[in-house]
């Protein structure tokens, strides 16, 4: 019992790992919470296209000056989410489309310079999958200073975000400023990207951003549950790959997003039950009515 | 004289140069109006509603002059949108409580309902006798329920003007009836009401006032003044005749003088317009 118990414990016993789950479980928190904006709005692609853009960024920051790169791909992630916002706002092409023409543009740059320079900054090879290996300190404090950011904007706009994202003519004519909700969307979505691309990896961090929010959309009707739900399962799924990983022996990222598209798999199946049963106890709002009576066999149409 | 709620003074806006949307409109609205905008898909009507109320403002550059005139409100005025029931979607993860509560601005971190704003989000569906499905989901709702949600979020603002789009399109009789009986009570309780509709008879006719509108505004009255078939010709491009039933006027379809390209488009041609229902009346 107690060898079966210090070999599950056995990996805490590596800061790197300890350092691993911390950034893990918060980049899964992370994308999640942004992740219920993105997928409601329709815009899923936009996670895949800006980690390659943010690719693009980090090969040609890198060869301006080595230790800023991370800056750098920052500034380059953010001017590519703006971009994209821009470009389907005024120019009657869909978000789909600019973020394609967007992202690839930026991502075969990088690609090229890469070739042609070669590698002067940290391995691309964890960059694309993900490793806990590489690192740093100052990504961990990166990691949560974005975090903080991040829950302290969906807090402060909370109602204008769910606005804008549910119904943006009537939340413009309401007193909410689209443009700048948008704008500070997509910089806060290129920001946690860039944080949370050395953990997970480019090509999986899209799929951290989707999956946890459409489980949670699975789980419940809710808007404000969907948030939480959603923050949680991918903190949750994070710490679990993370963990399993370590035992697995292959990239941080694939076991992450492996779990999480296994927690999708059994919301599928028990998704419908729960919405039904949450439908028919009606919620906090209705409870606070007196005097009904709610049919749960009328919520099932 | 009360001062108008808002007043447009030679408005015309086009999306490209040569091809206005609308022309020269001069609206005065004033407190306690009642109107109904008339005219047949692509006539601007759903353009000068989302101008009303603030959704197309003028552009910062505007070198081309797609914009003329201007849109005057009364300082403080209060508007409210109902938009269209189609324009929403209904996947979207929102409680009918949730929903209603996004009319309120938010106030600091304070995300959730207060109390007091649960209250009002509560008394707003009470109002319009939905209240007990608050918790819901919105798709759980039916068409007339979904309309009295909208409604519910438009009156938590408090609004001086209530603007709604196409209110009746895509429901039943009954809801048509429904509500419109609802939008003359809160009329009467002082509430300025401005909605499109392309429902001749099943709707403008019980309207105290109308606009006619293609692209400039035709006619602006009472329904037995605008209601003309020389108005509507000049509106609609096809021959239609008003009858008089029980006092109320009828429009029909005279199968005369329509266009060629109307005989071809319209089903209906020669047939009664009335009732404009489904399929009878044009989308905008």
């Amino acid at each position: 019992m107690t060898d079966l118990l210090s070999a599950l414990l056995d990996p805490f016993s590596y800061q790197f790992f300890v350092k691993g789950i911390i950034v893990a479980t918060m980049s899964g928190a992370l994308l999640g919470l942004i992740g219920v904006y993105i997928v409601l709005r329709g815009m899923s692609y936009i996670g895949h296209g800006l980690s390659h853009a943010i690719f693009g960024g980090f090969a040609a920051s890198q060869l301006i000056a080595s230790s800023w790169y991370m800056l750098g791909a920052g500034i380059w992630g953010v001017a590519s989410a703006l971009a994209i916002n821009s470009v389907s706002r005024r120019h009657r092409i869909g978000s789909d489309a600019a973020i394609g023409v967007v992202t690839t543009a930026s991502f075969a740059l990088g690609v090229a310079l890469l070739a042609k320079f070669g590698n002067r900054g940290p391995s691309f090879d964890a960059a694309l999958f993900g490793s806990i290996l590489g690192i740093s300190q100052g990504q961990v404090w990166a990691l949560a200073v974005i975090s903080i950011v991040t829950v302290v904007l969906v807090v402060l706009g909370y109602r204008a975000l769910l606005f804008a994202t549910f119904d943006p003519d009537v939340a413009q004519a309401s007193g909410v400023n689209v443009a700048r909700t948008d704008a500070i969307l997509v910089s806060v979505l290129s920001l946690a990207i860039l944080a949370t691309l050395t953990v997970i990896g480019v090509t999986l961090v899209a799929a951290m951003l989707v999956i946890p929010a459409v489980t949670a959309r699975l789980l419940t009707q809710s808007f404000g549950r969907m948030l939480v739900i959603s923050t949680i399962l991918g903190a949750f799924c994070g710490a679990l790959g993370m963990y399993a990983s370590y035992y697995a022996n292959v990239p941080s990222g694939t076991m992450i997003v492996l779990i999480a598209a296994a927690g999708f798999l059994i919301a599928l199946g028990i998704g419908p039950g729960l919405r039904r049963r949450e439908s028919a106890g009606a919620g906090p709002a209705a409870s606070s009515v007196p005097a009904v009576s709610v049919n749960p066999g009328s919520a099932i149409r | 004289m009360t001062e108008p709620l808002l007043r447009t003074v030679g408005l015309g806006i086009a999306y490209q140069q040569g091809r206005p949307v609308l022309s020269d409109i001069n609206l005065t609205i004033e407190p306690g109006e009642f109107s109904g905008i008339v005219g047949p898909s692509g006539s601007g009507k759903t353009t000068l509603l989302r101008v009303l109320m603030g959704a197309i403002a003028p552009p910062r550059r505007d070198p081309q002059g797609l914009w003329q005139g201007t849109v005057e409100r009364r300082a403080g005025l209060r508007m409210a949108y109902v938009p269209q029931l189609e324009t929403i979607n209904w996947d979207f993860p929102v409680t009918v409580f949730e929903c209603v509560l996004m009319g309120r601005p938010q106030r600091g971190v304070r995300f959730r309902a207060s109390a007091a704003e649960r209250d009002e989000v509560m008394t707003a569906l009470d109002r319009l006798g939905i209240a007990e499905l608050a918790g819901r989901h919105i798709r759980e709702l039916s068409g007339g329920q979904q309309q009295r949600m909208f409604l519910a979020r438009a009156l938590t603002r408090q609004p001086d003007l209530l603007l709604l789009d196409e209110p009746t399109s895509g429901v039943d009789i009954t809801t048509r009836h429904a509500v419109l009986h609802l939008l003359g009570d809160l009329n009467a309780s002082g509430i300025s009401i401005i909605l499109t509709t392309h429902d001749l008879n099943g709707m403008a006719a019980h309207l105290p006032n109308l606009v006619c509108m293609n692209q400039r505004v035709i006619a602006h009255g009472p329904p037995a003044q605008v209601l003309t078939a020389p108005v509507l010709e000049a509106t609609f491009g096809a021959g239609l005749d008003v009858l008089n039933h029980l006092g109320m006027p009828v429009v029909v379809d005279s199968g005369r003088g329509a266009p060629a390209t109307g005989e071809l488009l319209d089903p209906h041609a020669g047939l009664p317009a009335a009732p404009a229902g489904p399929g009878g009346g044009t989308d905008d």
